[in-house]
């Protein structure tokens, strides 16, 4: 079946380029309306640019940036219906949380009664109800990340931008959310597009996702599909943990799950002592030490133990057609 | 334990000695009378005839001077048009200064503290040689009347004249409106503008409903600072203004000098205290805000 409908987005052969440093080196990615799209990549890799690029913020040196189909080159971000989510929340100190909010509304004329019931709204869905007479500064860091996901909201724009929007939250209230965005996401069937360094996040919440480095774009996919076919040793790397393994002029990538952890002589199994245990509660690491490799094997904890200290030798194995076969 | 009383009363024992003593003295002197002696004024406090000296100087002071103060059309337009100079001016300074401001917070790290320097390096002269230097580019055949000349323009009598002392003020107290109306918008988070901007905003709207009222508690720390000062300011109009340039200052310094009415300049000196309380208190309130 092919897919009828065109992108949302579409980015054309982007480049940008500051002073020296090429930031974005030749970008084409297209976002389809309704997904939740992650950029995923190391600092410095693009990944921010791009998007400030979208919200026009910046302007691409070469290659062009189409929404619905049409080429936002000119628009001055005022006028593009592209909301941001800021990393540092970027709130209005000024003005209370019920007015931040409804900033966006009173720039596109919006009768008052319409926007406080827009207001209100909004309230209801960041669960911040009765909190619209407060200012951002009497506000916890999770409220005022949820004031300004109302306030990108509350205008009802094409696409969300979020900017590492999880970076200033500690890691129990990231995980809620996260699954509270995806919820959100998918009962206001908006098309978000969030910016994150951390792939784990990206994992959580994306419908697809890119990882970039350097500018470039190194694979697209579901996070499923990246996670379990990378399309390269970079990527395999970047997206949790991976063995390298060589096999021939190429390299193959399997997943630490994959790795099989015997404590006899096993047929075609590497031999190599344990050098590091980390028990996770859920699941136990293994570091073993094996003929010029660091090799990383993860064990459920369901049925007996393993009886196993550091230093004792083990063989480790996997699947003869575990992972993927990558380029180095 | 009693060096903590020390470093608690160090401050109490400075302001003792040098502001309520010769508030007091000034208040004392605003109740006297004149009289042709040496000092020139009436009742003296004698303590050596005891309890009877102390009453016979209680007895002598009354409020007569500041009944005078009201009647006497001079000092209530002296009054007056001290605050209208003041007032004129700190609007001009706004309205020069603000932009200033804005214009530098938007440079660089290193240009920004070029441009900081420049704002201050005027301090490093004498203010007195700076106000003279304006009698050299103002008068008749001054600086500005010589290039007026070369543009073929008419020349302007501006020397002793009021537009002069709004010319003086607004020179000398630009830096005090730059400085705290830079601190407010140099530390203004960019990111402010760029989400305004984002939510509708034209880069003019993004400055009246986020940079500017962001910026209001300089732009009144600004204005205080300015117009405090300036209501009571004696070397400009003493220096620029004409004879008929009425301020306050100057009319303190003329009681006291040239007519030796020494209660009516005190006096005059604690009606302007008095006028200003209402700003300064303002001033301090607008400190604390934002220091908390």
């Amino acid at each position: 079946m092919t897919d009828p409908a065109p992108p949302l987005v579409r980015f054309e052969g982007v480049c940008k380029r500051f002073g020296e440093t090429v930031a974005v080196d030749g970008v084409s990615l297209d976002i389809a309306k309704g997904e939740f799209f992650a950029l995923l990549g190391p600092s410095g890799c693009g990944k921010t640019s791009l998007m400030r690029m979208l919200a026009g913020f910046e302007a691409p040196d070469t290659g062009r940036i189409l929404l619905d189909g049409i080429d936002i080159a000119g628009l001055p971000p005022h006028l593009r219906p592209v909301h941001m989510m800021f990393q540092s929340y970027a709130l209005f100190p000024h003005l209370n949380v019920a007015r931040n909010i409804a900033f966006g509304l009173r720039r596109q004329r919006m009768p008052q009664a319409a926007i406080a019931s827009r207001v209100e709204e909004m309230l209801a869905l960041v669960r911040l109800e009765g909190l619209g007479g407060r200012r951002p500064d009497q506000l916890s860091g999770g409220q005022k990340q949820r004031v300004a996901l109302a306030r990108a909201i509350a205008p009802k724009p094409s696409i969300l931008l979020l900017d590492e929007p999880m970076a200033a939250l500690d890691r129990k209230l990231r995980e809620e959310t996260q699954l509270e965005l995806m919820a959100l996401q998918r009962r206001l069937g908006m098309t978000f597009m969030i910016v994150t360094h951390d792939q784990d996040e990206a994992m959580v919440v994306a419908d697809r996702m890119a990882v970039m480095r350097a500018g470039r774009i190194e694979q697209v996919g579901a996070p499923r599909e990246i996670y379990d076919h990378p399309a390269n040793a970079y990527v395999a790397g970047f997206i949790g943990e991976t063995n390298l393994l060589s096999e021939g002029d190429r390299w193959r990538a399997v997943r630490p799950e994959a790795m099989t952890l015997s404590t006899r002589p096993q047929e075609g199994a590497r031999a190599g002592t344990i050098a590091e245990i980390a028990y996770f509660g859920d699941r136990t690491r293994y570091v073993v030490a094996a003929q010029n490799a660091r090799l990383v094997v993860s064990r459920a904890n369901v049925g007996a133990p393993l009886a196993l200290s550091v230093g004792d030798a083990v063989w480790v194995s996997h699947a003869a057609d575990a992972g993927a076969l990558v380029s180095p | 334990m009693r060096r903590t009383w020390a470093v608690i009363l160090a401050p109490y024992l400075w302001l003792v000695l040098f502001f309520a003593v010769p508030m007091a003295l000034i208040a004392k002197l605003s109740l006297s009378h004149t009289v042709l002696a040496m000092p020139p004024y009436a009742p003296r406090l004698d303590l050596s005839h005891g309890l009877d000296g102390i009453s016979a100087f209680l007895g002598g002071l009354s409020g007569a001077t500041y009944a005078r103060l009201t009647q006497d059309r001079l000092y209530i337009s002296a009054y007056l048009s001290s605050l209208g100079f003041a007032g004129v001016a700190t609007a001009i300074l706004l309205l020069i200064g603000y932009p200033i401001a804005y214009g530098m917070s938007r440079f660089g790290a290193g240009a920004r503290q070029a441009l900081l320097l420049g704002v201050i390096l005027p301090f490093w002269t004498s203010f007195l040689i700076r106000i003279y230097a304006w009698i050299a580019i103002l008068k008749p055949a001054g600086l500005l009347n010589q290039g007026l000349a070369l543009l073929h323009l008419p020349p302007l009598q501006l020397l002793n004249t009021d537009a002069a002392v709004i010319i003086g003020l607004v020179y000398a107290y630009l830096p005090f409106m730059i400085l705290p109306l830079y601190a407010v918008l140099e530390k203004q988070d960019e990111s402010l503008i760029e989400a305004a901007q984002d939510l509708g905003c034209t880069p003019l709207t993004a400055f009246w409903r986020v940079t500017f009222p962001l910026s209001l508690p300089g732009l009144a720390a600004g204005a205080l600072l300015c117009f405090i000062p300036m209501v009571g300011e004696f070397v400009i109009p003493d220096l620029l203004g004409g004879s008929k340039t009425l301020m306050l200052g100057r009319t303190i310094w003329t009681e006291f000098f040239a007519d030796r009415d020494w209660p009516a300049a005190s006096a005059v000196a604690l009606a302007l205290l008095a006028t200003l309380i209402v700003p300064i208190a303002l001033f301090q309130r607008q400190q604390a805000k934002v220091l908390s």
